[in-house]
């Protein structure tokens, strides 16, 4: 074998697929919190994004003439995931998600019912039940969810497209605080699962690929990052450095050391 | 005629359609959603979806958020 060529495990194009659409990025990013929409297009640029949320709310009636999103982060360039952050009923949620189609005509969507202002804990009761009812009107549905897998199978047997359980709070950049239900998910799961919510640095984002996760979703980490920028693209090699060790299967852990170099022909 | 758009009354001359009053706010019709009496207006049927007073009018956009 040539030792120059790369094993086909390093060259083949890594991708995933949820409801069908196809994308090479495991990295979506959220558009809030920038101080202008022109970083929020640098970044989500630099952290090779396929696909962005997008909050829907209502129009500025006093001013249109304000710069809109999608002048900057545009829909032809990237994949708009609308979700119902703000939302605290099913009802409220299904009826975001409707202006959202009609605004962006598209059904993938991201439901997220939250419950307590304080921790921006998922309500998960009121989530199944907004699910189901988003399900039955054909949205394709990606679900912000708690890291009990209990729960995350509940939502994949309702039909959720994906599954994105939290690592740590909204906008808390905890890192991921119970790696072994995230891994449970994981092995659990058809569909895909995405940690949404908690990540604070690369290391965070590296640890939730590593864990099996076929992507990571994050906004506050790179938004509220001093370089917003430079997090960014921090945030797309983390995720794939994190995809590879997956795939590449990581060495047994020992209690004691294991000389690199070998003994035999010790002078 | 008198209208609810996005919580605030205010009174409208010469509009008649959804399309009529999206033109009026001077916003571009392929960036926003509008819902009238909590049902979605398609954006096909805008020139054609007759306005009546007393409707509660909501109409949205994208924003950033995550």
């Amino acid at each position: 074998m040539n030792a120059h060529v790369l094993p086909e495990s390093a060259t083949t194009v890594d991708s995933w697929t949820v409801a069908g659409r196809t994308f090479t990025s495991r990295l979506i990013v959220g558009t809030g919190k920038y101080k202008d929409y022109a970083t929020n297009a640098a970044a989500a640029k630099a952290a090779g994004a396929q696909i962005v949320t997008v909050a829907v709310r209502r129009v500025n009636l006093t001013d249109p003439t304000q710069p809109l999103l999608v002048d900057y982060v545009k829909p032809d360039e990237f994949t708009y995931l609308p979700n119902t952050a703000g939302c605290f009923t099913g009802e409220e949620a299904v009826r975001t998600l409707r202006l959202a189609r009609e605004a962006g005509g598209w059904d993938l969507v991201k439901l997220e019912v939250l419950s307590d202002p304080k921790t921006l804990y998922p309500d998960m009761e009121e989530t199944l039940r907004a699910l189901k009812l988003l399900v039955s009107e054909g949205f394709q549905v990606m679900v912000y969810c708690s890291d009990d897998p209990v729960y995350a199978r509940k939502l994949e047997e309702a039909g959720a497209a994906a599954i994105m359980p939290l690592g740590a709070p909204i906008g808390s950049g905890l890192g991921i605080q119970n790696r072994v239900n995230i891994r449970l998910i994981v092995e659990q799961a058809k569909v895909p699962v995405l940690v949404d919510a908690g990540v604070g640095t690369a290391s965070d984002a590296a640890i939730g690929m590593e864990l099996g996760c076929d992507g990571i979703l994050m906004n506050t980490a790179i938004a509220e990052a001093k370089d917003p920028i430079l997090m960014a693209r921090a945030m797309k090699h983390a995720v794939m450095a994190g995809r590879d060790a997956y795939l590449a299967g990581r060495m047994a852990r020992r209690m004691y050391a294991d000389p690199s170099s070998p003994l035999a022909g010790l002078i | 005629m008198r209208l609810s758009v996005n919580g605030e009354e205010r009174g409208f001359e010469g509009v008649s359609t959804v399309q009529d009053l999206v033109s009026a706010l001077g916003l571009d019709v392929r960036k926003v959603a509008v819902e009238r009496n909590l049902e979605i207006v398609p954006r096909s049927t805008y020139g054609t979806a007759a306005l009546a007073d007393g409707d509660q009018i909501e109409i949205v956009t994208f924003i950033g958020g995550g």
